[in-house]
């Protein structure tokens, strides 16, 4: 295999968008039937790349050989006939198509229906055979869940011949058995000697997964590496450009007084689902109590209730004293005069306003504080001297008060919502996802930011779907699954086979 | 109200309901792949307009035709290029080409035949005649004293002018070109998920020019029925909010053809009886307003819209102009 042409070799590519390089002067080599990863933080430049080998952008620079041939890749019908098929981050599927009727779009051999449908519907039958990619052709996309959608992406790739595949964060909406799934359907895939490039973040999925890894930082190629030759502090370091601590360091916790307690929370939703059904627990001054589980299983809405922005039934306390939780009394302003904190799991639609400025987002929730009050105005100018401040705490990069939320990155959206929480100094945190789509340096920044909160007696429910996250920050962990509590463990006496299996909804 | 009346009725209605139809079928193609289409309104008159003019001047309905399609069809192309090329707001686009087409038509009408605004009546081949069936009778009178189904047959089946049919046959063509052909599911497809479309390596842009030109062709064909075969000559706002009706049957329809054809023959009956009042008044006892009549379409578009009768989900992604992005 060593004498072959590499499947795909890209030489000299560079690609700006204005003033930003995106990428500059990459040249990678991928050997066919072999698994290569491409990792870097968010904007290093692994998703333009991708992009200009599926014929999306052009390059300003640079040439790409396709099985020692050199190619041009102008649309995407180009990088089709090449065979590269590539799986997105966020699906390209029609919802309220079937299976069939997405997998033969834009493939079909003529201009009726019919002969397509019957042809794809065979072949189906022999890629599942072959691929163990078993899918109901005559479902409708928007029934499905998002394994089986990105099943049909693969489908759709393997279904126009596709030799190479190329996966862009393809675990980022999966749960950890259906990633695994995955894994191992391309397993199979590089078995079959398809080659395959795997675009993520993820440290673990590339150790477990790939045969090569490709290093990317701020649009260059750093290194390419026998994963078995690395380890996961090497590429993390790679990838930031300096020394990155995995692991949290933490003492051991001061616990207090219960700071939160809740009883018998139940929890139905509009459609009278019962989403939490009888959920007990506590969480004490100077503790972290992870809340674990597979996304949709009641976190959420725990999450919402605590918050104030859900209605519920049930008992919950706050220092002994107890919290509405219907009425005019439970909202995120009287949750906030209670001493209750809240970073919301999606930051975009529920801890920001995207399209307006730091400043004015750092003020949300508490723009009554008569800090930011200038007589019946609010005082803007206070407002943004404060923003300025928490950014410089809170390292947000850029540190410009005036710049629209959208225009920052994951990890730093993350840090104004935190700095904004934190910097209230409340009694409690609720916490979800603190680190979904944020890059390796911000996670451990915001990490140590939860520590620290911690250490001063605070009490956190932190509500995480990375299992890896809960053990490394938590102190107890409770596992969710169907709106009850599984179980809950100290974190010291439990690993994550014991957890996976309580996520799974088996007693231990 | 005797067997005749309702003959009659039905007659009126199928002669109403068809320019309806027509333009619903036109938003229905350019709302599917993803171009919403407020302007079907004013290229409406724009086709009729042109197509009575230029059927007057050269005494050939077939040409009034073309120029009447050609009419709407450049106003397509403008309301494409707004939305598609230069990805603008798709309502202001529609918007500017009612007006547009409200005023240039009266205009050049003054400009061009000096009668305030309108063409002169267009009488033979100027105008789509209506076709005779073997055997049909044609004077009311013999209708009226034959039996129910010659009624049937003579009254309400035969004697509608070539379009009639026309419309009535694209139907089942506009749901096979949908449901049963690769344009049709890349049409859809368009509407609904454009980025799944440019992916698979077919062209956005290109589809949606050809959904908003079958667009323009079909507001073309019921512009020039009202002109030339509904009635003979263009007057001043002759459309009379025909292509707001049609896209309101277009929402009741849950942008369907077959669904389009109930609608429009629903919306169709109401004009109708619009014309009508007395014989509402003979079935039901009491008089209702004929303006009730000609709100009805709109009142129960909005009782569609609230969601009392299923839900009306339109294509995801219209009014939206496709950005690429990774």
């Amino acid at each position: 295999m060593s004498t072959a042409e590499p499947a795909i070799e890209l030489k000299g590519i560079s690609k700006a968008f204005g003033p930003v390089q995106a990428n500059k002067d990459i040249s990678i080599r991928v050997m066919p039937g072999t698994i290569h990863g491409i990792i870097g933080e968010n904007g290093a430049g692994k998703s333009t790349l991708m992009s200009i080998l599926y014929g999306f952008y052009k390059a300003d620079k640079g040439e790409i050989f396709i099985s020692g041939k050199k190619t041009e890749i102008p649309d995407s019908q180009a990088a089709i006939s090449a065979g590269i098929g590539m799986v997105f981050q966020h699906f390209k599927l029609v919802e309220n198509f079937t299976v069939l009727e997405n997998i033969i779009l834009g493939a079909e051999d003529g201009w009726l229906l019919k002969p397509s449908l019957a042809k794809a519907r065979k072949s189906l039958i022999d890629l599942a055979a072959e691929y163990e990619l078993n899918v109901d052709p005559d479902a409708l996309i928007e029934e499905i869940g998002v394994g089986m959608q990105q099943r049909v992406e693969i489908l759709k790739a393997l279904y126009r011949q596709a030799d190479i595949l190329i996966l862009d964060e393809p675990t980022g909406v999966l749960t950890p058995s259906e990633a695994d799934q995955l894994f191992r359907i391309l397993g199979r895939l590089r078995e079959e000697g398809k080659t395959i490039i795997l675009i993520t973040h993820k440290l673990r999925e590339i150790m477990e997964t790939t045969d090569t890894v490709s290093v990317m930082r701020r649009g260059e190629m750093t290194a390419t590496v026998k994963t078995a030759d690395t380890s996961p502090e090497e590429l993390a370091e790679l990838m930031v450009g300096r020394k990155v601590l995995l692991r949290v360091d933490k003492k051991p916790p001061q616990v207090g007084e219960v700071v939160l307690n809740v009883e018998n929370l139940r929890v139905v939703d509009e459609q009278g689902v019962e989403r939490l059904k009888s959920i007990s627990l506590n969480v004490r001054a100077g503790e972290i109590l992870g809340i674990a589980g597979v996304a949709g299983n009641g976190q959420s809405e725990l999450l919402e209730v605590l918050g104030g922005y859900a209605d519920g039934t049930g008992t919950v306390t706050l220092n002994g004293e107890t919290i509405d939780l219907t009425g005019k009394h439970s909202d995120g302003k009287s949750r906030r005069a209670r001493g209750i904190a809240h970073v919301p799991e999606d930051r975009q639609r529920e801890g920001l306003i995207m399209d307006y400025t730091a400043w004015e987002n750092t003020a949300f929730g508490y723009h009554h504080d008569p800090a930011y009050q200038s007589g019946i105005l609010i005082n803007n100018a206070a407002i943004r001297k404060d923003t300025e401040e928490k950014m410089e705490r809170f390292d947000v990069r850029p540190p410009n008060p005036r710049l629209t939320a959208k225009n920052f990155s994951g990890g730093n959206q993350q840090k104004i919502v935190l700095a904004r929480e934190i910097e209230r100094n409340p009694d409690l945190l609720l916490i979800g996802q603190p680190t979904r789509g944020v890059d390796i340096g911000a996670i451990e920044f915001i990490h140590k930011q939860i520590v620290a909160l911690r250490d001063q007696g605070k009490a956190i429910l932190l509500v995480s779907v990375e299992l890896e996250e809960i053990l490394s920050l938590a102190d107890r962990v409770a596992v969710m699954f169907d709106g009850n509590i599984m179980g809950e463990r100290a974190v010291g006496d439990t690993d994550e086979k014991e957890l996976g299996l309580l996520m799974a909804g088996v007693e231990t | 109200m005797d067997f005749f009346t309702l003959i009659q009725v039905l007659d009126a209605t199928v002669r109403l309901a068809i320019p309806l139809l027509l333009a619903c079928l036109a938003g229905l193609f350019s709302e599917r792949a993803g171009i919403f289409d407020i302007g079907l309104e004013g290229k409406m008159l724009a086709a009729a307009f042109f197509s009575a003019a230029i059927a007057s001047m050269t005494g050939s309905v077939w040409i009034g035709l073309l120029a009447g399609i050609g009419a709407s069809l450049f106003l397509s192309g403008i309301h494409g290029l707004a939305s598609i090329t230069f990805r603008g707001n798709q309502l202001i686009s529609g918007v500017a080409i009612n007006f547009l087409a409200a005023g240039m038509t009266v205009l050049i009408a003054q400009s061009w035949f000096s009668q305030g605004g309108r063409t002169p009546s267009l009488t033979g081949a100027a105008r789509f005649n209506p076709i005779n069936f073997p055997g049909a009778l044609t004077t009311t009178n013999e209708v009226k004293a034959a039996s129910p189904l010659m009624q049937v047959y003579s009254e309400l089946l035969s004697g509608h002018s070539l379009l009639v049919y026309v419309a009535l046959l694209l139907v089942p063509l506009s749901w096979w070109a949908l449901y049963r052909t690769r344009f049709g599911l890349r049409l859809r497809a368009v509407g609904e998920n454009p980025a799944a479309v440019d992916t698979a390596g077919v062209s956005v842009v290109g589809l949606r020019y050809a959904a908003v030109a079958i667009c323009g062709i079909l507001c073309g064909i019921a512009g020039a029925y009202l002109s030339t075969a509904l009635q003979a000559g263009f007057v001043k706002d002759m459309s009379a909010g025909r292509g707001f009706i049609a896209l309101a049957a277009l929402i009741f329809a849950k942008w369907r053809p077959w669904h389009a054809l109930y609608a429009t023959f629903l919306f169709g009956l109401f004009q109708a009886l619009e014309l009508r009042p007395d014989v509402i008044e003979s079935v039901i006892g009491i008089k209702i307003q004929s303006q009730f009549l000609g709100a009805l379409p709109y009142i129960m578009t909005v009782v569609i819209l609230a969601g009392f009768v299923g839900k009306a989900i339109p294509p995801r992604a219209g009014g939206e102009p496709y950005v690429k992005e990774r």
